[in-house]
């Protein structure tokens, strides 16, 4: 049984007693919610139980606890700030060099199918192969030193770069490239104006994915290499702690890894996205 | 100097075909049309008509395997800033540049203007679309009706020969849409610029365009060139808006037309 409604119009109600329609958050839930704030609480955490676990195990041979790495870090703070110089200066050569190969190659691939191709079948080749495995070839060809990094680096980035940035063009939709096409835009104007913003998601992963392929070749290429050469960088610093059995040493090694690590990834990195592909929309 | 009436566009018996994975798809057969300088003219026609290949034919953007499209004399025979286009997509819109920046890039890779007087014809353009507080704005935050207003600002800004649209409001809530063709409308009154105009509605046809190019579909061949020039907002309740809206739905669907309602 269905009854008549009646119909109505009226004005709407007044809403201004719920004051403003934006307001900000209370300043404890806005630090409780602050990214950075609960990275570092992370961290915080772990270097707790770090410290714990350490002194429970009370074996500093096998291992030593944070505050005892933080003592020897300090007092080693020369050595290691240039071990770490020469890794960066390998890491920052290798990196640019792979970074380049990488752009001409996509380049290559963009213009043509063969490129493409020629690409495609290279990244199959040899992304799976472990820059490691290399060395031993780099050690013949070009001995030891900054030369035998930087050939490893470059083939631990390159093809990460490569595979990401083509998967990155041939995702940029069609109406954005016809749109660039309709300005008479060709060529590297039309890459590096069109193709390169549209596909920088997948390019910065690449080059994300690149830096952590490099930083781990490098670190364990220079333990290998470590032995011999009196310039090495923080994987020698490592290796000749371990050789004497000085874990606190090796600790502060690896810590030195991890830093540099976090610091490229949690500054560089966010930074290059805040003010990119999430200021664009592109990524949440 | 150009006037108003000069023959633009001349599309003399074109046949466009294209590839898929496994068939040769010819999409319009033999098609001929002349769009003159201030012409609101639309391609009107079911899906499958080649509409949109036709436009992309004048875009440049595929060749035609017979006849000619010339403009202004000169054959199409690349993509090119004298005839921009304006997509269906919200996503024709540079996500990487601001509301400002995306009209300004066509003036700028283009080199038309002089730096000072692009930014000055960047900044009126968004004044008359009506966007002046959000020039600052990424597209991602822009609505639809919005980034297709930044689109056609962008696209006008550039003063091309003739203003290419591919059912640029179809993606638009019905609202917005009527709002849209309302703007293109008083924008046109304002600037006298050329159109070619896609679409598959037929009030939208009535209302938008000077002159209708009725296409048949599979493949698209003319049906017939209506003037349609005297319908506008004002007269959509008139007699002779509902006529022609029949008259044209006649033509689109011969064969409905001869079933009696």
């Amino acid at each position: 049984m269905s009854t008549q409604r009646p119909e109505f119009e009226r004005s709407p109600i007044d809403a201004s007693g719920i004051g403003d329609i934006e307001r900000p958050l209370p300043l404890a839930e806005r630090i409780l919610r602050n990214d950075a704030v609960q990275r570092a609480a992370i961290i915080v955490l772990l270097i707790v139980i770090w410290e714990a676990y350490a002194r429970w195990l009370n074996y500093a041979l096998l291992f030593p606890t944070f505050t005892d790495t933080i003592r020897v870090a300090w007092e080693d703070k020369g050595e290691l700030a240039m071990r770490v110089a020469a890794t960066m200066r390998a890491l920052v050569i290798g990196y640019a060099a792979g970074l380049a190969c990488a752009a001409v190659l996509t380049t290559l691939a963009v213009a043509s199918e063969f490129g493409a191709r020629f690409l495609s079948t290279l990244t199959a080749m040899f992304n799976p192969l472990p820059a490691i495995a290399l060395l031993p070839l780099a050690l013949i060809w070009f001995g030891l030193g900054t030369p035998s990094l930087v050939f490893v680096i470059v083939h631990s980035v390159l093809w990460a770069v490569a595979l990401n940035t083509l998967t990155g063009f041939r995702a940029v939709p069609e109406t954005l490239r016809m749109s660039g096409r309709n300005l008479g835009l060709r060529g590297v104007r039309y890459v590096v104006l069109i193709l390169i913003p549209a596909a920088f998601p997948s390019i910065l992963a690449g080059l994300k994915i690149g830096w952590a392929f490099a930083w781990r070749t490098l670190i364990a290429a220079e333990l290998v290499f470590g032995a011999s050469s009196r310039s090495g960088g923080l994987g020698w610093y490592i290796f000749a702690a371990r050789s004497e059995l000085d874990t606190a040493r090796v600790f502060a090694g690896l810590l030195a890894v991890i830093v540099i690590g976090l610091l490229v990834e949690a500054v560089i990195f966010r930074a290059i996205e805040a003010r990119t592909v999430k200021l664009w929309g592109m990524q949440r | 100097m150009r006037a108003e009436g000069d023959c633009l566009l001349e599309v003399n018996g074109v046949t466009l075909q294209y590839k898929t994975a496994r068939h040769l798809v010819t999409a319009t057969f033999n098609v001929d049309f002349n769009v003159r300088e201030g012409d609101r003219y639309v391609i009107l026609g079911p899906s499958g008509c080649g509409k949109s290949t036709l436009l992309k034919a004048v875009g440049g953007f595929m060749a035609p395997v017979e006849g000619s499209v010339r403009i202004r004399g000169r054959d199409v025979r690349e993509p090119g800033p004298d005839r921009m286009m304006v997509f269906q997509e919200f996503e024709q819109l540079m996500p990487w540049k601001t509301v400002e920046q995306n009209v300004l890039f066509p003036m700028k890779v283009t080199h038309k203007f002089p730096r000072k007087e692009a930014r000055q014809r960047a900044l009126s353009a968004i004044d008359k679309v009506k966007l002046t507080p959000f020039r600052d704005i990424y597209p991602h935050m822009l609505s639809g009706g919005m980034k297709m207003r930044v689109a056609i600002a962008r696209a006008m800004a550039l003063e091309p020969d003739i203003l290419l649209m591919d059912e640029p409001f179809a993606a638009l809530d019905a609202l917005t849409r009527r709002a849209m063709q309302q703007e293109l409308l008083a924008l046109w009154n304002q600037l006298r610029f050329t159109m070619l105009f896609v679409t598959h509605s037929i009030e939208e046809a009535m209302i938008v365009g000077s002159r209708i190019l009725i296409l048949t579909p599979h493949p698209g061949r003319v049906r017939a060139e209506l003037d349609t020039s005297m319908f506008d907002f004002s007269n959509l309740d008139a007699p002779e808006f509902g006529a022609m809206a029949k008259r044209i739905h006649g033509l689109l669907l011969d064969d409905d037309a001869k079933v009696p309602a």
